[in-house]
């Protein structure tokens, strides 16, 4: 028997904190549509004025990388140190350019 | 008479509160942003090609490896600063059209040639150094996709400059000819550096409205000083000469007094006649429709990934 929370698809939630920052993933919630996921959010994840703005996604739509996987995932930038800035090693008075 | 939406959108912008995507906002002050931040993305796009003259000649398998991360940082530069325009309602076709077609510009910098290997440690120094000036500055912007783009770019940005730096000093610290030849670099990308931060505040068209929205958040002769100012003392632990004969402390103002630079020039290479002007497009150009068939096979990949899709599902 499916109960009725099974029929609704599960959304994630981002909720932006303050205008100018980026959204962050706050949570997720069932909901019928995008409309009521939305509505939701607002009851569930906002309800101290946590955000100014939230963003829904339909978790299904969501592609993520395998944590397992990630060391040959990421692999490919472990042995480049040059990307970053302490690599290079400058004198003293002009170090902090 | 300002009508409520637009008073609401002075109100944030001078709460120091961002505009985002889905905020209203005033046709000009879009227009104003998608001038600015396109041109911005054509400059980091355009900005791999006088760097990526000197890979394949890279003078050690170190030096090769770093130019590679450099130029690919650029691309990836170009990417976060085209998404964030098109976040304004433009699209990345018509962006790259305006490229091609000279309606929209790019840093006229990437304008000269790259005639040594030292003008790889020049360009890295001092064109990255300043367009960190400049692009710290613009973390406060007022839009906020643009103001989040620049800084991801600022973290990623301190690289580029520090191994140019590092260049220039192994070719300052090295033989008599390699010493000339830091120094020849550093005698040509000086003055176009900073010609980097645009004209004069009096002859600049765009600088007035764009401080008063916060698009800008400082003066093109404001960020030139301080850019001015930092590099003296990098000239001198080079032991390279300063290009500039008139630079001067200056006690009360608390800033170096330098010489004029050559607007004709300046304004010779924005209108088209720079060295490298139409070699750069005409590459750009060439690069775009030779990758044709990459975007095709794409498009070509999808389309039967979908039809198989479907059919499993029939």
């Amino acid at each position: 028997m499916t109960t009725s929370t099974e029929k609704l698809e599960l959304f994630e939630v981002f909720v932006r904190s303050k205008r100018g920052l980026d959204h962050k993933h706050i949570g997720s919630l069932h909901a019928e549509d995008h409309e009521q996921a939305l509505e939701y959010a607002r009851d569930c994840y906002t309800r101290r004025s946590e955000g100014v703005s939230i963003w829904v996604v339909k978790s299904n739509d969501i592609c993520a990388s395998q944590e397992d996987d990630a060391d040959c995932f990421y692999d490919p930038s472990d042995d480049k140190p040059y990307r970053h800035a302490t690599y290079y090693v400058l004198p003293d008075p002009v170090n902090n350019m | 008479m300002t009508i409520p939406q637009e008073e609401n959108f002075m109100r944030k912008i001078s709460a120091e509160e961002k505009i985002e995507p889905k905020d209203w906002m005033p046709a000009a002050y879009r227009k104003n942003l998608i001038r600015q931040i396109s041109q911005h993305a054509h400059s980091e796009i355009i900005g791999m090609q006088p760097e990526g003259n000197w890979i394949t000649r890279a003078p050690s398998l170190r030096r090769k490896a770093v130019l590679l991360s450099k130029v690919q940082d650029e691309a990836g530069h170009g990417l976060y600063l085209y998404s964030a325009c098109e976040t304004l309602g433009i699209s990345r076709s018509e962006m790259i059209e305006q490229l091609q077609t000279g309606a929209a510009k790019y840093s006229s910098i990437f304008n000269y040639p790259t005639l040594t290997w030292a003008d790889v440690g020049a360009i890295g120094w001092l064109v990255d150094g300043a367009a960190i000036v400049n692009q710290v500055s613009l973390q406060r912007t007022s839009y906020g996709p643009y103001a989040r783009g620049m800084i991801r770019i600022c973290k990623e940005e301190s690289f580029h400059q520090r191994q140019g730096y590092e260049a220039m000093l192994a070719l300052a610290k090295g033989s008599e000819g390699q010493k000339a030849m830091a120094q020849d670099a550093l005698d040509r990308f000086y003055w176009p550096a900073l010609m980097m931060f645009g004209p004069h505040d009096s002859d600049s068209a765009h600088s007035q409205k764009s401080m008063e929205w916060k698009i800008k958040r400082e003066t093109n002769d404001d960020l030139r000083q301080k850019f001015i100012d930092q590099t003296v003392q990098q000239i001198e632990v080079l032991g390279l000469e300063h290009p500039d004969k008139d630079i001067k402390w200056n006690e009360e103002r608390g800033h170096y007094d330098s010489s004029d630079l050559n607007w004709d020039e300046f304004w010779s290479v924005i209108n088209g006649n720079g060295h490298c002007n139409r070699q750069r497009i005409e590459h750009h150009v060439a690069a775009h429709e030779e990758g044709e068939w990459v975007r095709d096979a794409i498009t070509a990949y999808n389309e039967k990934k979908r039809a198989k899709k479907a059919q499993h599902a029939a």
